[in-house]
């Protein structure tokens, strides 16, 4: 039986291609960029926004859209900036009943079947408060420990490009290779298959949740990282960015199909993008359209392909 | 303990099933034994895949026990089905389409976890398959949705009988043999016959009557929720089958007297895998044959050829009364005024504009004309009972100016009075000249048509006119082997 090329590899081939086609552009325009620190620089605000589109994809592996995912960075990226630095003990409390509620969340929307979208909406608002209560006005300091971890300089690669493949790494093994990686992703394909074999599917997605609150845990603190001190809107955009980048990376909104990988891919390919953009001397009035219009060429690729795909398997 | 080797894998006794008013299962009783094939046979709901789901534990019976190895247990659930070496291939894919071969192994079997987990559920998945399959052909790395529906087909059934901890005992088969060509078909039930003789138990459900005829040890037939005949496969033929599985009592009450409408200009036509459709003017066309087998891929199609694609058309050709009301025929928010003019706004507007008016006008009408029980035309639709929200959509279409009426199955779970009711309407508006082209699973609405298409496998096998229109005949074309 002939196998042109898998499914999965084609769904990982058009961000990568993307990826190189972006930094090679990048490259062309302003070749002093292709140092140590010129990678650093333009892939390091790259690192929180790929942990917030691995947090963004596990939801959406569960059929799920979470739309405070940039509201709830922002309030991490307070307690960080506040109670991490000050009152650790207290910090990491805050921050586990934080995971918690998100597990929480994952169980409320199941069992009472409410629309995640509505849902998490209405939690953006939470989070907004509870950050600007934290931190009415821009302040706060890193933890010493978040600051050096996220200006470490390795050996041969660059701190972001080391953080994203250990990211793509960690998450790949969660996702992809364990038990709990395949449930998941069962649930979000076929939930009554799942039910069938006598899974919970409460606690799959609890846990689905959950992980996606850890992972977007990470994402404010190694923002704060970065930046030193947090605001309240410091992540804003993270939430359309995430779901933007789970795309990018060859997921999909319904039936499971996400690709961790891709994901991390998707989110260097969308902080690229703004970096290539202002290469160009393009006005950051016009750098939001102009990423929205990188995102439309990739996934009408993908559906071209995808078309290809379905007319060799019809023959 | 002596004879333990006639204890029951699996014993409901006395089981009852309703949803609402419909009786799924009547207090159906039936013992599964180690080292039997159980042909379960019966037309649409007749109860086949409720009993499936209670022995596997999906549902619980609203009264009487299932019990296994003879011992009533008290919750009876998937876990307790799945320990006791139940497995079940459903009618529907049941794995999951974005997690490979192996991934789903997983899924299935609750046992397999721990670390190195994939090269197990490896062994496992590819050592049934190689089993019941041999020279399949199919790499177990791949992910299922790649799969054609027969290599899925495959691979449900090898995951039935795959063994990881729990040896598989009890084996229902919902018909697995629908998307399997001959030679694989012939491969399963030779495995089948092997795992019966090796003491395990099958319960297999089957439209191929020869099939269950050759496989089966003993056939149970199932009609209207209740166990009907229940005799050694030897004891039956294919004929004394259909006839066990077709209703007792015939009432020709509701019989129409046939029309001769030879001479009616061709309203519809259309030419597809076996024989060609076509409705005359005036004419309700049937469209009969087991659930799920073409029927409403047909209407869709119907409708897809004849109705504006892009921009709407003035005059449509056809209309559609949907089946699922809740999933694609009500607004749930809107009145039931509403509900029934969103079809015909045009007729009622000018330049654009609503007049409200006339929409009161037009919806007065038709309360009267078919009687929808209601005080006021402005109240929620779902203030309504489930026949007189099938009636609102009834006029909804009949309202518009289509000369043609699909209908996909739309009498489901309504009152034999409202029935009634809108039989008369359909009669009515055939006689005045509208096409009607009716998918129904009922007997009863089957028998109204002037003419009767008989679905099998996404194609049209039979036709069917006047006299001819009955069931057995219906239940004869319907099921393959029988015509052949």
């Amino acid at each position: 039986m002939k196998r042109w090329i898998s499914a999965d590899a084609l769904r990982l081939a058009i961000p990568a291609l993307s990826l190189t086609v972006l930094l090679a552009a990048v490259f062309w325009l302003q070749p002093r960029a292709m140092s140590y620190v010129g990678l650093n620089l333009l892939f390091n605000l790259a690192v929180p926004i790929a942990l917030a589109t691995i947090a963004q994809m596990l939801i959406v592996s569960v059929n799920d859209l979470d739309l405070s995912m940039g509201t709830f960075v922002s309030f991490v990226a307070c307690v960080t900036a506040t109670f991490l630095r000050d009152a650790p003990l207290v910090g990491v409390l805050i921050l586990a009943g934080a995971v918690a509620v998100y597990a929480i969340l994952g169980v409320v929307i199941y069992l009472r079947d409410l629309p995640s979208i509505v849902v998490t909406l209405g939690m953006s608002f939470v989070w907004a408060g509870l950050a600007v209560l934290l931190l009415p006005a821009p302040g706060g300091q890193a933890p010493d420990w978040a600051r050096a971890l996220m200006t470490m300089k390795p050996p041969v690669a660059p701190m972001a490009i080391v953080a994203s493949i250990v990211i793509a790494i960690v998450a790949h093994l969660v996702v992809m290779r364990s038990s709990l990686g395949v449930l998941i992703r069962g649930v979000g394909g076929n939930q009554r298959s799942v039910e069938r074999a006598g899974w919970s599917v409460v606690a799959t997605r609890a846990a689905a949740y959950g992980l996606a609150g850890v992972f977007a845990v990470l994402a404010g603190i190694a923002l704060v990282g970065l930046t030193t001190s947090a605001d309240a809107n410091i992540a804003l955009r993270y939430t359309l960015l995430s779901i933007a980048g789970v795309i990018l990376g060859g997921g999909e909104f319904i039936g499971g199909r996400v690709s961790p990988v891709g994901a991390v891919i998707g989110a260097l390919t969308l902080t690229l993008a703004g970096s290539f953009l202002s290469f160009l001397r393009i006005s950051p009035d016009w750098q939001i359209g102009a990423q929205g219009a990188i995102l439309i060429v990739v996934l009408a690729l993908r559906l071209l392909l995808r078309r290809v795909e379905n007319w060799e398997k019809g023959r | 303990m002596t004879g333990d080797r006639r204890k029951a894998v699996i014993e409901v006794d006395g089981a009852k099933v309703s949803f609402g008013a419909v009786k799924a299962l009547d207090g159906v009783t039936l013992a599964i034994m180690p080292g039997e094939c159980v042909g379960l046979v019966g037309h649409n709901g007749a109860g086949k895949s409720t009993i499936v789901s209670v022995i596997n534990g999906g549902l619980t019976p609203h009264q009487g026990t299932v019990s296994g190895d003879g011992e009533v247990v008290a919750s009876y659930g998937i876990n307790a089905a799945r320990t006791r070496g139940v497995r079940c291939v459903f009618q529907e894919l049941s794995l999951c389409p974005n997690l490979t071969i192996v991934e789903n192994t997983r899924v299935m079997h609750r046992t397999l976890g721990g670390f190195g987990w994939r090269r197990r559920a490896r062994q496992v998945i590819e050592k049934s398959l190689d089993t019941v399959f041999p020279g399949h052909g199919i790499a177990s790395d791949r992910t299922v949705g790649e799969l054609s529906i027969a290599e899925r087909q495959m691979v449900e059934i090898a995951m039935a009988f795959s063994d990881a901890g729990i040896a598989p005992r009890l084996v229902i088969l919902d018909e697995p043999t629908s998307s399997l060509d001959a030679s694989l078909a012939e491969q399963m039930l030779d495995h089948v016959r092997r795992f019966v003789a090796g003491g395990g138990a099958v319960v297999f459900i089957s439209h191929i009557l020869h099939e269950v005829l050759t496989t089966a040890s003993r056939i149970v037939v199932m009609k209207d929720g209740r166990i009907v005949a229940e005799r050694p496969a030897a004891a039956f033929s294919e004929v004394s089958l259909v006839e066990a599985m077709g209703s007792v009592v015939k009432g020709d009450a509701h019989r129409r007297r046939a029309r001769d409408l030879t001479g009616a200009p061709i309203a519809l036509e259309q030419v597809g895998r076996g024989l060609p459709f076509r409705a005359a003017r005036g004419e309700i066309v049937g469209l009969a044959g087991l659930a799920g087998h073409g029927q409403t891929k047909m209407l869709m199609a119907l409708h897809a050829a004849n109705s504006g694609d892009w921009l709407p058309r003035r005059d449509p050709l056809v209309t559609f009364v949907a089946g699922d009301r809740r999933l694609n025929g009500v607004f749930e928010l809107w009145s039931i005024l509403k509900n029934l003019s969103i079809a015909s706004l045009d007729g009622v507007a000018r330049r654009g504009v609503l007049d409200t008016g006339a929409e009161a006008g037009r919806g007065a009408e038709w309360k009267r004309r078919i009687e929808i029980r209601t005080q006021d035309m402005e109240n929620r639709i779902l203030s309504l009972s489930g026949g007189n929200q099938q009636k609102v959509l009834f006029a909804r279409a009949l309202s518009t100016r289509a000369p043609v009426v699909l209908m996909d199955d739309p009498m489901r779970g309504v009152d034999v009075g409202t029935k009634q009711e809108v039989y008369e309407i359909v009669r009515q508006e055939a006689e005045a000249g509208r096409t009607f082209v009716w998918y129904s699973t009922e007997m009863e609405e089957v028998r109204l048509c002037d003419r009767v298409y008989v679905f099998r496998e996404g194609a049209i096998v039979a036709e069917l006119t006047g006299e001819a229109i009955t069931e057995d005949n219906i239940l004869a074309a319907s099921f393959a082997g029988a015509a052949a």
